[in-house]
């Protein structure tokens, strides 16, 4: 086992982790605001995806316009989702909306299914995106490295948007408090449809990183990855950005390194080990690595 | 400046208020005294549009305030600082104030109105960068009414601004509540601390089970043997 090959496997290691720490910040906000679960989350890349295949079918139309236009109808739905579903149960309970995520993740997966058929579909990105450029004993394609500099983007956009502007020090302050943040008149509503369009948005963009890499896309596509970029926010600290983030990169980093290192017999286990580590490490801090211990709110 | 009328409210079906009456002239302060589970709070929160009644009005400067939100209410200048302070513990005290300037987008008026709560409260201004979870029970205290000015408050609903401090910090806060009164904020002070709020209101209505059962001047109602007995310990 080389050098080289250990320091590749980092190196997609570094590139998973970064599809599931931007799915995390998504899942991280939503929850820091809400104490609400949203196992649709996931989903929401898959239907970003399947807008942008439907668009490509268009030959013509520049595929920055397509990603664009695939996380837009993502944002709506996301929208949509939490106007329709998580607004009226607002308040009724952290099982209640969990469970009502759940439904709304099903629901989506079967409306893909019967819009696109179960199959997996390919899904050709342009070929400037997908070849491959040899950076040293490693090589990643165009859409990899832009995956891992848009992490640093969006971390640095999303720092700057919580610290310095208006509506991200409210969503800060709601995610602190948010029956204090009602009272100094900050419309919640608002708040909450940002941190969905921000997250539905982010959703969308990782499955254009996902499809990109595995060249094919199906309904159920997007449920796994975010279950693990919840896992993944969970271990970080929910609630917490850089947690999101510390906690992807964790998660994606241990799955490879553990189905690139391990014996061929025990690799298929990588999910299982992922959720492990998220157990163990749970069971030294409850709250995550980054999560306060002041636990939940009054 | 405040009129309400036959307020009801329920959580579930369980009624807590029972058309309650209340009346805040400008430039008053009016003690709310009742025991723990009276509805004071409810009261508040209802004024607040946090909660909502399922009869009766509120009419605030002769606007039927009832069905209004929250914000359109902070907006209008009625502010509370609510029970148990809930200030944003993560964030540091500077950032609590500028929430509290959420609705104020003249940032001349932000400056001088953190400037009114630094002076009225300097261990804010020296811990200006400091989280507000580190403050003691009074700091926090301190930080909520200062944070509450920030919005430029005409009134402003004071709910157990005594709760879990010393005697010595219930002074402080309460010296602080006389202060902005004289300066023209309109005060609501709801309290389980009868004898220092009778002391410091000019009137004071009285809470039981829902029910407004006594009203009139501070000064009468200390004298008054019934109050007495119930709240102020003595006979």
């Amino acid at each position: 086992m080389s050098f080289n090959y250990i320091l590749g496997q980092l190196i997609n290691g570094i590139k998973l982790g970064s599809i599931y720490a931007i799915i995390a910040i998504g899942y991280s906000m939503v929850y820091g605001i809400l104490r609400l679960i949203n196992f649709a989350h996931g989903d929401l890349l898959t239907v970003g995806v399947y807008t942008m295949l439907v668009l490509m079918g268009f030959s013509g139309l520049p595929i920055w316009l397509v990603i664009l236009a695939g996380c837009i109808v993502s944002i709506m739905v996301g929208m949509t989702m939490e106007r329709l579903v998580y607004r009226p149960l607002r308040g009724s309970g952290e099982e209640t909306t969990l469970i009502s995520s759940l439904a709304v993740s099903v629901f989506l997966q079967n409306l893909i299914s019967m819009i696109f058929t179960p199959q997996k579909k390919a899904f050709h990105l342009p070929d400037f995106l997908t070849v491959n450029h040899s950076l040293g004993p490693v090589s990643l394609s165009t859409i990899n490295i832009l995956t891992m500099i848009s992490i640093v983007v969006i971390l640095i956009a999303l720092t700057l948007l919580l610290k310095k502007t208006k509506i991200g020090m409210a969503m800060r302050a709601c995610s602190d408090n948010l029956a204090a943040s009602q009272l100094m008149g900050i419309k919640i509503n608002n708040v909450v449809v940002v941190a969905f369009v921000i997250g539905s948005g982010l959703a969308a963009l990782t499955g254009v990183m996902l499809a990109g890499e595995y060249k094919t896309i199906e309904p159920l596509m997007g449920f796994v990855p975010g279950l693990k970029a919840f896992c993944a926010a969970v271990l970080g600290g929910i609630g917490s950005l850089n947690g999101a983030v510390l906690g992807g990169f964790i998660i994606g980093i241990a799955e490879v390194l553990f189905a690139g290192l391990m014996p061929s017999d025990i690799t298929p286990y990588r999910d299982a080990f992922i959720f492990f580590l998220l157990i163990v490490v749970l069971l030294v801090k409850p709250n995550g690595i980054l999560g306060s211990s002041e636990g939940g709110r009054s | 400046m405040l009129q309400i009328k036959d307020l009801s409210v329920k959580y579930d079906n369980i009624q807590v208020l029972h058309g309650i009456s209340m009346d805040i002239q400008d430039g008053e302060l009016v003690a709310l005294i009742g025991a723990n589970g009276a509805g004071k709070t409810t009261a508040l929160t209802t004024i607040s549009g946090v909660k909502r009644s399922f009869g009766g009005e509120i009419v605030y400067n002769g606007k039927n305030i009832t069905k209004a939100s929250t914000d359109e209410i902070v907006r209008l200048g009625v502010v509370q600082v609510p029970e148990g302070r809930q200030i944003f513990s993560k964030m540091t005290i500077e950032e609590n104030l500028i929430l509290g300037a959420y609705t104020e987008s003249d940032s001349a008026r932000q400056k001088a109105n953190m400037e009114r709560g630094f002076e009225m409260f300097p261990i804010l201004r020296e811990r200006k960068k400091q989280l507000a979870g580190t403050l003691s029970g009074g700091e926090q205290q301190m930080l909520a009414i200062a944070r509450a000015l920030m919005s430029n408050p005409k009134l402003l609903l004071l709910d157990e601004p005594s709760m879990g401090l010393s005697p010595l910090m219930t002074e402080q806060v309460f010296d602080a509540i006389v202060t902005l009164n004289e300066s023209g904020t309109t005060i609501l002070l709801v309290e389980q601390n009868a004898f220092d709020a009778l002391e410091i209101s000019g009137r004071a209505y009285v809470m039981e089970n829902g029910v407004i059962t006594r009203e009139g001047k501070s000064s009468d109602l200390m004298e008054d043997p019934a109050i007495k007995r119930a709240y102020l310990g003595g006979d």
